[in-house]
């Protein structure tokens, strides 16, 4: 009898303290700075109530709804400081949404277009860019956007607060001065095309002098919508900014909310819970959404799906033949039919068709096995093994065992590895080149210079010709540029530098009546501001 | 009693310790270099070497391990690399999730699987205690996640009764909360039951076959009384050692069930943070999930003695 309570004591004192543990835990959530995500996984759930009865009620009248739009979105930024973390998602949630920049693409035409600055002009000599502000624009903060904060902007991005390696676009970058509270001058060592673009990019983004701080929690820009809540691993929230210096968005917030699975955002848009979903990861799920109570929107982004070929010497694919051997041995039109459910561009080489010196180089390697087999023969290399390292992302693994099967076809060997992304697959292929081939998307705009342009680069290609070509192209003319830029996408078509699978489609599906949706995804920014429920 | 608690104690603490030199370990030798992550695709050298040396992954291996244990013990892990946020309140706000969802399934198990079990053993000799037998048989090959995608299809896609996912917060919200958590609940706790049952048939089985029972019928007890009075807590032993190693793979099951249901618990976490090789969170998650484990088998061996007296007289 003794021992027994003894014994109970003990494993009441075991139970006790596993409590206490754990309460303690939940102190520190309470009084530690990380808080709210506790409150964070319900915010939204609550919150659709009072969403519908604001679709009833308001009428779109100017300044817009109460309403809340949720966008179902597949990667959570794993910070905000597009300044120190790279990846496509701080950019997508925060440019043109939160910060601005001062010039912009025109998603449609895919211009240049004002934004933060009304006009601009370059001087003759093609250094000097003299930009003239908006005026009356203030941050979320509450303090005016002058030139002084677009000279502090600009320059930061040179200085060692900035680490990610896009930086390297301003590099040409001599000088920045702010003329006056609207002027801003900036001159650079030499003439550059890319400059300009590079501005409407998160390089270009504008930050408060007072700002910067905390950008991997706060974010202060001049935007439509500032920046509400983060609930870690659920979701983030924009709020309608009142201070706007443009038109005011029609949504009051915008919920995006973050699903790692695939099928469980559809799910999300099938049974009401989201609005928009912002990307289609599969493309043969878009049957579940056919028939009417869906919009299905489809364009093109800047994704192109390269099968890279480690051309490095030593390598099989060093060979030039056996390089073309693949390009012949790849029928393009059935492995996107295959793997991507026919959803998608081929392009035949590195630029999309939004980009003004887009050619169709699709009939440079038309599909011919014979061919392939001759080259493959022509280089004795039957039987010869390929690796084919790809990342675990959905494309490359649906694409990558169709590109093995067509390469057998041929009479190469091709074993395939899957290598965890981002992490794995960095380091295996793109740090160490441990790779004969490998499939990517690389979703930079206008990145063929970037990709091509350097031997170091995984790629392996970057030739001197290629180089002097996007050289030419960056400081001639813009006429200059056009010509020079398809010179260069032809070369690296013509060479084998890689084939060219496809192009990612923009593939959206939202409730029939919301409208400003980009039909085209060729900004680094998912733009907030044009959508509206009509 | 007491000697053999301390030495499970000591067993318990040392295991912690191994586990922690382990998965510090195991981190280091992922591939993958959380500065490269964090910078991208085209980041030069120097910057990664940076960037290591401010997450201070530059610093000698023991140095790392030292502080990452003081961290632990302080209830104060250290912050993320590259979301800055503190380690220590994520985990404690996702382990309530998830605690919430084991404990939940845990119980709906028990519920269904201690009654059906009893039931499956004393109409053993019966069709339709064989047929309930076969079809828990059927239910331990069922994969969570798998009950997991059917039930949301059946009950939020098709029939709109519930959500598809999301978590909602208890006092917040607390039809929203019952109904999200209702499917995941549903789909970790099926498998969970169908084994538990098996396990309450046989142990319920083996105590029917026991001369004690027998002796208790021959003084006029019905065998269902019988069991109650004399047998349940016999047979309660091997089943509370079950329920223990239930409850550790309920809590690696709900890493998956997580992710199908959009849940953010610690599931959710660590799969993100493995993927943003967060190493910091990553240990501390694992460890979290390691000493949960632990401490399970531990509360187990300390349940055995209260509920099996002959245990007790036997250690001393």
């Amino acid at each position: 009898m003794r021992t027994s309570t003894k014994t109970r004591s003990l494993a009441l004192t075991a139970l006790l303290a596993t409590t206490v543990t754990l309460a303690g835990c939940n102190a520190g959530a309470s009084t530690s700075s990380g808080g709210g995500s506790g409150e964070t996984e319900g915010g939204g759930s609550g919150g659709s109530g009072s969403e519908q009865s604001g679709e009833t009620q308001a009428a779109p009248a100017p300044g817009g709804s109460e309403e809340t739009v949720r966008i179902g979105l597949v990667a959570e930024p794993a910070s905000l400081d597009f300044t120190t973390t790279d990846g496509a998602a701080i950019p997508q949630l925060l440019l043109d949404n939160v910060y601005e920049t001062l010039v912009t693409v025109d998603a449609e035409t895919g211009e240049i277009v004002p934004a933060l600055a009304e006009s601009w002009e370059v001087s003759e000599d093609r250094l000097t860019y003299t930009f003239t502000l908006e005026e009356g624009v203030t941050f979320s903060d509450g303090s005016e956007f002058t030139a002084e904060d677009a000279a502090f902007s600009l320059e930061r991005v040179s200085s060692d607060a900035w680490t990610i390696s896009l930086k390297a676009q301003l590099d040409v970058v001599e000088s920045v001065e702010a003329v006056d509270d609207t002027t801003l001058e900036v001159t650079l060592s030499r003439p550059s095309n890319s400059f300009l673009y590079s501005l409407t990019t998160r390089v270009g983004a504008m930050f408060d002098t007072e700002g910067v701080d905390n950008l991997a929690e706060e974010a202060i820009g001049t935007g439509p919508y500032t920046f509400g809540t983060w609930d870690r691993g659920s979701q983030i929230t924009l709020e309608r900014n009142p201070d706007y210096h443009g038109d005011a968005p029609y949504f009051a917030a915008v919920e995006m909310r973050y699903f790692q699975d695939a099928n469980a955002l559809n799910n999300a848009m099938l049974t009401d819970s989201i609005d928009v979903v912002s990307t289609v990861q599969a493309p043969e799920s878009l049957a579940e959404f056919e028939g009417g109570d869906f919009q299905i929107v489809e364009g093109t982004t800047n994704g192109e799906v390269v099968l890279s070929m480690n051309q490095a010497e030593g390598n099989p694919l060093a060979d030039p033949a056996l390089r073309q051997a693949v390009r012949h041995a790849i029928d393009h039109q059935a492995l996107m039919d295959t793997c991507w459910a026919g959803r998608g561009e081929l392009i035949g080489s590195m630029v999309p068709p939004t980009d003004p010196w887009y050619e169709d180089r699709t009939g440079d390697y038309p599909s011919d096995l014979e061919r392939a087999q001759e080259l493959i023969a022509e280089a004795g290399a039957e039987g010869t093994e390929l690796r084919l390292r790809i990342p675990t992302l959905p494309y490359a693994v649906s694409c990558g065992t169709v590109v093995e099967s067509m390469l057998e076809d041929a009479g190469l060997e091709v074993s395939i590895d899957e290598l965890e992304f981002p992490a794995a697959w960095l380091e295996t292929v793109f740090t160490n080149k441990d790779f004969d081939l490998s499939i990517v998307s690389h979703v930079e705009p206008r990145d063929m210079a970037n990709v091509f342009g350097s031997p170091d680069y995984y790629t392996t290609y970057g030739t001197e010709e290629i180089q002097t070509l996007f050289e030419e192209a960056d400081t001639g003319t813009e006429e200059e540029q056009t010509a020079k830029l398809q010179e260069a996408a032809a070369l690296i078509s013509e060479d084998a530098a890689a084939d060219f699978l496809f192009l990612l489609p923009n593939l959206m599906v939202a409730d029939p009546d919301i409208t400003g949706l980009p039909t085209n995804a060729i900004k680094e920014s998912f733009d907030l501001g044009d959508l509206a429920r009509g | 009693m007491l000697l053999r608690l301390l030495h499970r104690a000591m067993i318990f603490a040392l295991s912690v310790l191994a586990a922690s030199v382990l998965v510090f370990a195991f981190m280091r030798v992922l591939p993958g270099d959380p500065a490269r992550v964090a910078l991208g695709i085209n980041a030069s050298d120097e910057a990664v070497v940076a960037l290591r040396e401010h997450f201070g992954l530059d610093r000698p291996v023991v140095v790392q391990y030292l502080d990452w244990v003081r961290g632990m013990l302080t209830l104060d892990p250290g912050i993320e690399f590259i979301s800055k946020a503190a380690i220590g309140p994520q985990i404690a706000d996702r382990l309530q999730v998830t605690l919430i969802l084991v404990i939940t399934a845990m119980l709906l198990a028990v519920l269904v699987a201690v009654p059906v079990g009893i039931w499956m053993a004393v109409r053993h000799r019966h069709v339709d205690g064989v047929v309930m037998s076969a079809v828990s048989q059927v239910g331990v090959a069922i994969p969570a996640f798998l009950a997991g995608i059917v039930l949301i299809s059946v009950f939020a896609v098709r029939l709109r009764w519930v959500p598809s996912g999301g978590w909602a917060v208890p006092a917040q919200d607390p039809v929203g909360f019952l109904q999200r958590l209702a499917l995941p609940a549903i789909s970790l706790a099926g498998v969970q039951a169908a084994v538990l049952a098996r396990y309450v048939r046989s142990a319920v089985l083996d105590v029917l076959r026991e001369d004690y029972l027998r002796t208790a019928r021959a003084k006029g007890l019905r065998p269902v009384q019988a069991l109650w009075r004399h047998g349940l807590r016999n047979a309660a032993v091997p089943v509370v050692t079950v329920l223990g190693l239930q409850l550790a793979t309920l809590l690696v099951g709900a890493v998956v069930i997580e992710r199908v249901f959009v849940i953010p618990g610690l599931g959710s976490l660590l799969l993100d943070s493995v993927a943003q090789r967060e190493l910091l969170t990553v240990q501390t998650v694992v460890m979290v999930l390691v000493v949960a484990t632990l401490l399970i088998t531990f509360l187990v061996d300390a349940l055995y003695l209260v509920i099996d007296p002959r245990l007790r007289t036997g250690s001393r």
